[in-house]
């Protein structure tokens, strides 16, 4: 068979077997259903990638055009709604199962040694997880976004001393602008999703190079 | 168990998986691409039927200016342009209507009553009654709405305009 050929020469060049027993193909401990939290975070993560690819096509990052190229997606594109709505409720589940993750984690005791750095790592990827709510939040420049963001910008405000200045950092001077929108976008589609997909990789190399923690039984 | 109609715990989950795996996919795969080219699938086409005033309102023989403006929507984004023309009743039954945009660079031209020709500001081009060109850059003689892009209606006077 042709295919048998082409595998083999590609294999033989790429180790495709033996990164296949190495990810995928690892022992696992005894199968829970808690223990897949993690994939689906992965999951989630990679579908608001490409989602927010497709809505990037169209949404345009300005006080002036915001607005409106949204209301475009959702009302003339071919199934910009679905596109748009598989993003904006992912969003919301990726918060949930990243953070029931984190629980399961902790209740199974899992981050102890040799697994700190995982969860050093899981913290980060948790805060990132939550940058992207908070910095996608404000893409639509509606009234809700709008205030939201006015408020809580404002709570890090109130942070002693340093407060003021990083409430000016984060709107991108005094006041929301097109300043604050344009920063939130790049922080929102560049920034935040490069840290991610780092964390995430060397995450998931330390899960491979441990392998899964044993789930407690009755006696621990 | 080869033979039997039972398959391994294996290969259900892995049946399963790709089965589940190839819908998600296709589920959101095959809007995605609709969704990219959806631009490419509408028409854009811009063509109306343009209603220049009563035809009573202008006078034979002599070019009267009209104009009017269409509206382009690209995405959300909408544009307004105006169009300048000049109106010739050529007889009783027949009306010529020659756009005012210079077939050279495409400045305004304008009638001059004295020299009874369309004058161009930009770089003096001369254009003659019915539009053919007496002199100066242009390549061609000013565009025309004649002949069946001309007709009327209930006493109006309409072009059909092709977008531009
Ligand atoms: C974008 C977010 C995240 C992704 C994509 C992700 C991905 C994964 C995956 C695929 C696994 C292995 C399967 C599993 O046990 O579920 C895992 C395990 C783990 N995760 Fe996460 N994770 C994320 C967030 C977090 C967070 C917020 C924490 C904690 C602060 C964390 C800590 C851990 C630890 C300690 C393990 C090892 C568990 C064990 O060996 O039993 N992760 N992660
Ligand atoms: S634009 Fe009219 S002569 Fe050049």
């Amino acid at each position: 068979m042709i295919w048998k050929k082409l595998f083999a020469w590609l294999d033989e060049r790429l180790s495709l077997t033996e990164l296949y027993k190495a990810t995928l193909d690892r022992p696992e401990p005894k199968g829970n259903w808690w223990n897949t939290l993690g994939s689906a975070s992965l999951f989630l993560f990679l579908l608001q990638g490409a989602t927010g690819i497709f809505l990037s096509v169209y949404y345009t990052p300005s006080p002036d055009h915001a607005y409106d190229s949204i209301q475009y997606i959702m009302n003339n594109v071919a199934f910009g709604w679905l596109i748009r709505g598989i993003h904006h409720w992912g969003a919301t589940l990726m918060v949930l199962v990243v953070f029931i993750h984190m629980l399961r984690v902790f209740v199974t005791a899992s981050y102890k040694y040799p697994r700190e750095l995982t969860w050093l790592i899981g913290v980060g990827l948790l805060l990132c997880t939550l940058g992207m709510g908070f910095t996608g939040y404000l893409l639509p420049w509606d009234q809700k976004a709008y205030w939201a963001t006015t408020v809580a910008t404002s709570i890090a405000g109130s942070v002693p001393w340093v407060g003021p200045f990083i409430m000016r950092a984060l709107r991108g001077g005094t006041d929301l602008s097109a300043l604050t929108l344009s920063r939130f976008f790049a922080a929102h589609i560049w920034m935040l999703p490069a840290v991610l997909a780092g964390l995430i990789g060397t995450h998931i190399y330390l899960i491979i190079k441990h392998g899964e923690s044993e789930f407690p039984g009755k006696d621990d | 168990m080869a033979g039997s109609h039972n398959i391994s715990r294996r290969d259900f989950i892995k049946i399963t998986t790709a089965a589940v795996g190839t819908f998600i996919g296709a589920a959101v795969g095959l809007p995605a691409i609709a969704y990219l080219i959806d631009p490419a699938l509408k028409s854009g086409s811009t063509d109306a039927w343009i209603p220049l005033g009563k035809l009573d309102s202008f006078v034979v023989g002599t070019p009267t200016p009209a104009s009017f403006t269409r509206s382009t929507v690209n995405g959300w984004e909408k544009t307004v342009n105006s169009y300048g023309v000049f109106v010739l009743r050529t007889s009783e039954t027949d009306t010529l209507v020659l756009s005012n945009k210079c077939t050279h660079l495409g400045c305004h031209v304008n009638w001059n009553t004295d020299k009874q020709e369309y004058i161009c500001p930009c770089h003096d081009a001369q254009f003659g009654l019915e539009g053919q060109v007496l002199g100066g850059p242009p390549p061609r003689p000013m565009d025309r709405y004649s002949g069946d892009q001309v007709k009327v209606t209930d006493g109006t006077l309409l072009i059909h305009f092709m977008g531009g």
